[in-house]
């Protein structure tokens, strides 16, 4: 299939789902498990995609794994997402670079 | 109106710079599943978004269905919805539905947790965060697409784990706070990998599916969530 077309579902879809709750909604959802349910999706989401893709991320589970520990470790202490995040990969690499 | 834009230009410079580190992860990983320079640029042109580009060009390399593309964006994104009913009540009197429906573009989690915090959102503003944060994203994934090819491979690799730090560090910080975000977080990981090694046959974006859909249906059952509650994520 071409590349474009996936492309532009992508897009599309993503779009859409941006664009008509906040041009049309006018009024707060109101059913506590709906509620709920949107509010839980996001950490849902990401988790599952994170566990257990991250453990091979780098192309080696010995660097990954330590990238994963440094990441959780400075998420822990609320340090901001870019510190996580490049944290994480500068001690996959360092780490790489003994192995 | 040029003010707002302005103003939203300045508000969204560390948007811009976190977005330019991350999406460099982005550009890598897209190009190492073999896509283009420009698919990988394109994508984050038209998409501004982590997660549903990460699932998105996994599901692309691997050839999936457009079904499997769509259910999986509709996922992973649904919570801009959320954003935008509650951004929705921010927004000031020139907002007509033309600002709406283009300034809607532009409501990401970094944008929309800038955005809520003021007290009266105007179009341009929204413009200008969007303008600044689209540029950081979009010249990030270009640099990361075309230093995939010539960085040393211990670099790009170790660059492949960016963006899941940063998912790590949205998610960890409100699971150690609130014991239904924890119970998400653990429960979709558990699902995930378990289809990882189970379910093999499973392909990756109905799994993230299954595993986020049930977590989430799980804890809005067993931990509701209080009422103006809805408006963080």
């Amino acid at each position: 299939m071409s590349i474009i077309i996936y492309i532009a579902v992508m897009a599309g879809v993503t779009y859409l789902i941006r664009m008509i709750p906040f041009t049309l909604f006018r009024k707060k959802i109101k059913s506590p498990f709906f509620r709920g349910f949107l509010y839980y999706i996001p950490y849902a989401v990401l988790s599952a995609m994170t566990i257990p893709a991250i453990f091979y991320s780098t192309g080696n589970t010995a660097t990954s794994l330590i990238g994963t520990v440094v990441a959780v470790v400075l998420a822990y202490f609320k340090l901001p997402l870019i510190v996580v995040a490049l944290a994480a990969s500068a001690a996959a690499f360092i780490f790489g670079l003994f192995i | 109106m040029k003010s707002d834009f302005l103003k939203g230009i300045r508000d969204g410079i560390p948007i811009c710079l976190g977005y330019l580190s991350v999406s460099f992860g982005f550009g890598i990983l897209a190009v190492s599943l073999g896509l283009s320079i420009l698919s990988a640029v394109g994508i984050s042109l038209t998409n501004l978004t982590s997660a549903g580009q990460v699932a998105g060009v996994g599901i692309i390399a691997a050839g999936g269905s457009l079904v499997e593309m769509v259910l999986t964006q509709l996922v992973i994104n649904i919570r801009y919805s959320l954003m935008g009913i509650s951004l929705s009540q921010k927004l000031d009197g020139s907002f007509n539905t033309m600002h709406r429906m283009l300034a809607s573009f532009g409501i990401t989690d970094e944008i929309f947790a800038v955005a809520v915090s003021q007290k009266s959102v105007s179009p341009y503003y929204m413009y200008g965060l969007t303008v600044i944060s689209a540029l950081g994203w979009v010249s990030g994934t270009f640099l990361g697409a075309a230093a995939g090819n010539i960085l040393p491979a211990s670099v790009s690799g170790a660059m492949g784990i960016v963006l899941y730090g940063m998912f790590l560090a949205i998610i960890i910080p409100p699971a150690k706070k609130e014991k239904g975000v924890l119970a998400a977080v653990l429960i979709a990981a558990v699902l995930s990998t378990v289809f990882e090694y189970v379910f093999k046959s499973v392909s990756g974006g109905f799994a993230i599916i299954i595993c986020s859909v049930l977590a989430a249906a799980f804890c809005a059952v067993f931990f509701p969530v209080p009422d103006e509650k809805e408006d963080e994520t």
